[in-house]
């Protein structure tokens, strides 16, 4: 009897969840929660499903993760497929009307910016290639000024009654985003032109933004660990036509990498890649400081 | 038509901006003019959804074996219980799977649907899954209906290709007949906090073992689940259950196809199961290690008909069996694994002696290792040994080489 009572009371409290009134968000990658959360202050309240320590091709669907999106008033994720391994078995177990494709609640940030590297031809052999294109759009800061605007009218949309307020912190956000993107912009005008390797196939947007010549990638094809066969062709490639450093998300294995960094002789940089994956990159401000001054430090 | 005029536009503009600097590098000024078209063009932003193609997603499983059996397959047991069908360790030899034909696709904002084609070895069509489910109902809940896999147990819902290692649990294959899927509705719910807790239940026409003869007016199984789970850390997750399968069998005919045994009765199977899964940080991609257990006890109680006798005798037992597992994938692509399957079933009275529910005093266990390799997420290699103790008195070695490919679109898995 004390032992039923004991689950009650236990059940009782999961049930009694803390109800209010904010919008509850539901990202798929740090750098979207922390987009909402910048757009909606205290009005949302925010969830990452993911952290910068983890590769977002692979994700188990695990039970916190349904739970967690049973609760969710907006799904924010990048989308061009690149969560297709994990999101729809948690949108089909978690019994949300509201979040489902299609629905107000659903948000693929990559349908608002223009995706880089859409292949015209879609083979296996190929590697994880994505048809809508590369989804790794948050490299390039500029992609975050559109997905912010879209995502302001859309968290208004669900939530009209903060609308005036997700217009307006929307527009001071842009205010001090341009400015930021125009400062770091400046700041890289040195990395221009300059050559890098990267080990998955994740930065066409920075390459694209800063005008990095991206000469080869570690993965013989992307999704594919890197084969030692593989990684001494590179090196090899590297005698002939130099490059100047090698790219890494911080969720990626360091051991090729940091390989090919001592016999190539050129420095191994781990990019944050989004919020969360370095100290400095607390934020998508910080996320932006520190890629820039990480990719200037390995130039010197 | 625009498009011309409009690069020249943008070639004399570019120009002009360039015409008081000094010359620059040709390449840079065609990089930045590339770039400059790709802002104008992204200004119009690409609202293009995906899956807006209408056809459903396809995707072909292949799956095919070599096997090697000390002992002949035909003469395999498990003393104490009668088995469904297709449960022993498959044909020897070279030997082709199911080959799985998956179609899935949202069928409009309220509904999805999927059908799931097993083509036998046999060269037989079974339809293995078909249902629709709810997506819109909100609150938490769902209803699927259909022919589906039981969402009781952990391993009962996983599809073939998925499983960890070439055959199922001994528990599953003598208590569930591998898998318990039949025609029927489920509703389930997902309770709104922040552990997981979801209720779910269903019922089945009950053709399938345990159940038979679609008895109670083609409502002949209902069952009951719970599901729990959660993250401990960044590194750990873990997911337990409670279910609960009542099923009514008439005439369920096991053995040999000419002169079946034949059971009339009630088959109630209580079972537990664990599946916990590591990574560090929550990234398994390079390494990862997931343990799983499951307990079942299935009480049966009616008439046993030994061989289609016609003499039915009156029946009651429990039989019981548990498996635990560990798989760990030591590096990316690599994986090994560990099984340690247990049976056991009450000893019969005495009329019984000599059937098939005879447990001839013998626990029926295995031991099972495994290494496999994953090229991609779509294919995989596998090598497996059996030590089988299933039969009395009998050591079987059995060995299993087998592929399995996912061609075409991959869905998603489950936790």
């Amino acid at each position: 009897m004390k032992i039923f009572r004991l689950l009650l009371a236990g059940f009782l409290f999961l049930i009694a969840f803390p109800a209010t009134a904010e919008i509850k968000v539901f990202a798929c990658e740090p750098e979207w929660s922390a987009l909402a959360q910048e757009l909606g202050g205290d009005k949302v309240s925010v969830f990452a499903a993911t952290t910068a320590l983890q590769d977002p091709h692979h994700i188990e669907a695990r039970p916190s993760l349904i739970a967690r999106l049973r609760q969710a008033d907006l799904l924010v994720c990048t989308g061009a497929e690149l969560e297709a391994g994990w999101l729809p078995a948690l949108l089909r177990q978690s019994g949300n009307a509201a979040v489902q494709p299609g629905k107000a609640g659903y948000f693929e940030a990559a349908n608002y910016v223009q995706k880089l590297e859409i292949p015209a031809r879609l083979d296996r052999a190929e590697g994880d290639v994505h048809a809508a294109g590369n989804p790794h759009i948050q490299t390039d800061p500029r992609n975050i000024g559109r997905v912010a605007a879209v995502l302001a009218q859309r968290l208004a949309e669900i939530d009209p009654s903060g609308a005036t307020l997700y217009r307006q912190r929307q527009r001071d956000f842009a205010k001090r985003w341009d400015a930021a993107v125009e400062r770091w912009t400046k700041q890289a005008a040195p990395l221009r032109g300059v050559p890098v390797v990267v080990q998955h196939k994740g930065f066409p947007y920075l390459e694209n933004w800063l005008g990095l010549r991206q000469v080869a990638a570690l993965e013989p094809k992307p999704g594919v660990e890197p084969t030692s066969a593989h990684l001494t062709a590179v090196l090899e490639q590297l005698q002939r036509e130099p490059a100047r450093m090698i790219l890494r998300a911080s969720y990626s294995d360091d051991r090729s990498s940091e390989w090919l960094a001592e016999r190539a002789k050129i420095p191994a940089v781990a990019l944050p890649f989004t919020v969360g994956g370095s100290d400095k990159a607390k934020d998508l401000f910080g996320l932006f400081d520190d890629t820039v001054q990480l990719l200037l430090g390995a130039l010197k | 038509m625009h498009k011309p005029v409009f690069m020249a536009c943008l070639l004399f503009a570019a120009h002009a901006t360039h015409a008081t600097e000094p010359p620059a590098d040709p390449q840079q000024q065609l990089r930045d003019l590339e770039q400059r078209v790709r802002e104008l063009e992204a200004d119009k932003p690409a609202t293009r959804q995906v899956s807006n193609n209408f056809n459903p997603a396809i995707s072909l499983i292949l799956d095919g074996k070599l096997s090697g059996f000390s002992r002949e397959p035909d003469s395999y047991v498990l003393p104490g219980f009668a088995l469904g069908e297709e449960t022993g360790p498959g044909d020897e030899g070279l030997r082709l799977g199911e080959s799985e034909l998956i179609m899935s696709s949202n069928i409009d904002d309220e509904f999805y649907g999927q059908f799931t084609a097993a083509l036998t070895p046999e060269n037989e069509t079974e339809i293995e899954e078909a249902f629709i489910e709810t997506l819109a109902l909100g609150g938490g809940a769902s209803i699927k209906a259909g022919r589906f896999f039981s969402h009781i147990g952990y391993l009962n819902s996983v599809h073939a290709h998925a499983w960890d290692f070439a055959d199922q649990p001994l528990v599953y294959r003598a208590l569930l007949g591998n898998q318990y899927g039949d025609d029927g509705v489920q509703a389930r719910w997902v309770a709104p906090t922040s552990v997981f807790l979801e209720l779910g239940a269903e019922l089945f026409r009950g053709d399938s073992f345990p159940a038979g003869g679609a008895a109670n007016s083609g409502k002949g199984t209902h069952t009951l689940f719970i599901h729990m789970g959660g993250d401990v850390g960044a590194d750990h997750a873990w997911r337990v259950g409670l279910s609960r399968l009542d099923a009514d069998a008439g005439n369920r005919a096991t053995g040999d196809v000419n002169t079946p045994d034949l059971f009339t009765g009630n088959s109630t199977i209580t079972g537990i199961d664990l599946v916990w899964k590591w990574a560090p940080n929550g990234n398994p991609k390079q390494r990862n290690f997931k343990f799983q257990t499951e307990y079942f006890t299935r009480d049966e109680n009616g008439i046993f008909d030994p061989a289609s006798s016609g003499s039915p005798l009156p029946y009651s037992g429990t039989q019981t069996g548990w498996y635990a597992q560990a798989v760990y994938q030591f590096m990316p692509r690599w994986r090994v694994g560990l099984r340690q399957d247990r049976l056991h079933a009450d000893a019969a009275n005495a009329a019984l002696t000599g059937t098939v529910l005879d447990n001839t005093g013998h626990e029926p266990k295995r031991i099972s290792v495994m290494t496999d390799f994953s090229n991609s997420e779509f294919s995989r290699l596998r090598l497996q040994f059996n030590r089988d103790e299933s039969r009395a008195m009998a050591k079987d070695n059995q060995w299993y080489l087998q592929y399995v490919m996912s061609l075409g679109a991959h869905g998603a898995h489950s936790f």
